[in-house]
């Protein structure tokens, strides 16, 4: 049986892409944490940074970045279906000990922040949710150059209350489906033991929170008016 | 026994035919029954009690009766086993319920273990995940000298701990995607931990793992229900070294 085909081939498969976003995502709640002002120029110079790079970098870094999401939702609904199938018929009775909710609805929190993302992407990527603040056609000085106003896009955005309110809903999606995946991720890699197990489980849920406690300061910061334009 | 009061319970107990027919709930009262009766004791009243109104009894697994084999595969209100600690249904006791109280009995439902009649499941496809290698091929020989190969002591112990599992199918009860990893997780590392064990240790993890999933099993999203639902308390930590002999057999 190949590896891509075997139980935990794709187990596997599932916790390296899984892990891999993570990771992405520690990048990314770094990178937007510049709007907070610890870098000279802000959001904008950290954009203008990233678009800087040498083209086959930002290319291939988003073809990883495709792959990575692709494979993931791929085996994702593919083990989902199997294993619904695991089970036929249910229990009259559901007494569930150690699954939550987290673990229990992995394939709709990922489903939500699959959606998210290709809102997100059309809203900050393409700009074409909101192109009166588009920051590619509102460009701003910035270290004697002409930048895309990026920090004007983001908050413009967040002004706005479901705008707000879509971005908080997803990073509830995102802790319930990390506060699962992370653990699970060492579990999977083989990397737990009976001592670390329970620790990684709590260690995990930590991190998520650490992660939507970071998202969410620059919607409800902007919208609260403490974070201004 | 001087406290000489007993309980009447409501049982709703999953009733069917063979592994075709549908199935169905059905209630019966279960009366006379004392603190000191065990499950499967309180099922034997109640089965004398249909056996002497003429009707069928309720068809379970048993074997040992003292709590080793985990032939006694019940699902109770939800939990395989009852839900006690590390206890098998036979060493559940009826101290744990209350009078007046309604109880839902179901087999394990699986799609690999198709149910035979009532609460009896069809189990061998456990078997047949051993069949693909929960073994080894070495010729024995004679009895070898007790310390012929040296085995650190925690090895052994963990070896052990793994080997305690008597293969119910608890874990594929409790599992919501009916899956068989902590089963094949104990097995293969019972022997992957020991030296007589490590010499097929990368072909064996690859053949169980196919066979689990040839027999209709689920697969693991660590959810570690089936940890809690193990009458010998094998720990998922035995997946997590599945998967690392699994990893390393894709290089051997």
């Amino acid at each position: 049986m190949q590896f891509t085909s075997s139980s935990i081939g794709r187990k596997i498969l599932m916790a390296i892409t899984g892990q891999a976003m993570v990771l992405f995502a520690v990048v990314h709640l770094l990178g937007n944490s510049s709007i907070f002002g610890w870098l000279n120029g802000g959001i904008n110079a950290y954009a203008e940074h990233l678009h800087s790079l040498p083209l086959p970098i930002i290319i291939g870094f988003r073809l990883a970045l495709l792959a990575m999401v692709s494979v993931h939702i791929w085996f994702g609904i593919q083990l989902t279906i199997e294993n619904r199938g695991g089970r036929p018929q249910q229990y009259a009775v559901k007494s569930t000990q150690k699954a939550t909710f987290a673990s229990e609805n992995m394939i709709w929190t990922g489903s939500l922040l699959g959606l998210f993302l290709a809102y997100h992407l059309a809203h900050f990527t393409f700009q074409v949710i909101s192109p009166d603040t588009a920051a590619l056609k509102h460009l701003v000085p910035l270290h004697n150059e002409m930048v895309p106003n990026v920090l004007g896009m983001v908050v413009g955005g967040f002004k706005n209350f479901f705008v707000s309110l879509i971005y908080t809903g997803a990073m509830v999606a995102l802790f319930l489906h990390l506060s699962h995946g992370i653990q699970s991720f060492f579990q999977t890699m083989g990397w737990s033991t009976d001592k670390s197990q329970p620790i990684l489980v709590k260690l995990g849920t930590l991190v998520a929170l650490g992660f939507f406690l970071g998202y969410v300061a620059i919607p409800l910061t902007i919208f609260a008016g403490i974070l201004k334009g | 026994m001087s406290d000489h009061k007993t309980m009447t319970l409501t049982l709703i107990v999953w009733r069917q035919k063979n592994a075709n027919d549908p199935g169905k709930f059905e209630t019966y009262t279960a009366k006379n029954i004392t603190e000191h009766h065990s499950f499967l004791e309180m099922l034997d009243c109640v089965n004398e009690d249909l056996i002497y109104a003429g009707k069928d009894p309720i068809v379970f697994d048993h074997d040992c009766r003292e709590g080793i084999c985990g032939m006694c595969s019940q699902v109770i209100n939800g939990a395989p086993h009852g839900g006690q600690d590390r206890t098998t249904v036979c060493q559940l006791h009826m101290r744990k319920f209350k009078d007046g109280d309604t109880i839902y009995i179901e087999p394990w439902r699986a799609r690999a273990f198709p149910i035979i009649r009532d609460l009896i499941v069809d189990r061998s496809a456990l078997d047949k995940i051993i069949q693909a290698g929960g073994y080894t091929s070495c010729h024995t020989g004679g009895v070898a000298d007790g310390n012929a190969i040296l085995i650190p002591k925690p090895v052994a112990d963990e070896a052990m701990d793994a080997a305690e599992c008597v293969g119910c199918g608890a874990c594929v009860a409790g599992c919501p995607n009916g899956a068989a990893m902590l089963f094949t997780g104990a097995k293969v590392s019972q022997l992957a931990l020991l030296p007589q064990g490590k010499a097929e240790a990368a072909e064996r993890v690859k053949s169980m793992t196919n066979a689990m999933i040839e027999c209709g099993f689920g697969n693991c999203t660590n959810h570690y229900e089936c940890m809690a639902a193990c009458p010998k308390g094998i720990n998922v930590k035995f997946i997590a070294r599945m998967n690392r002999e699994f990893l390393k057999a894709q290089f051997a």
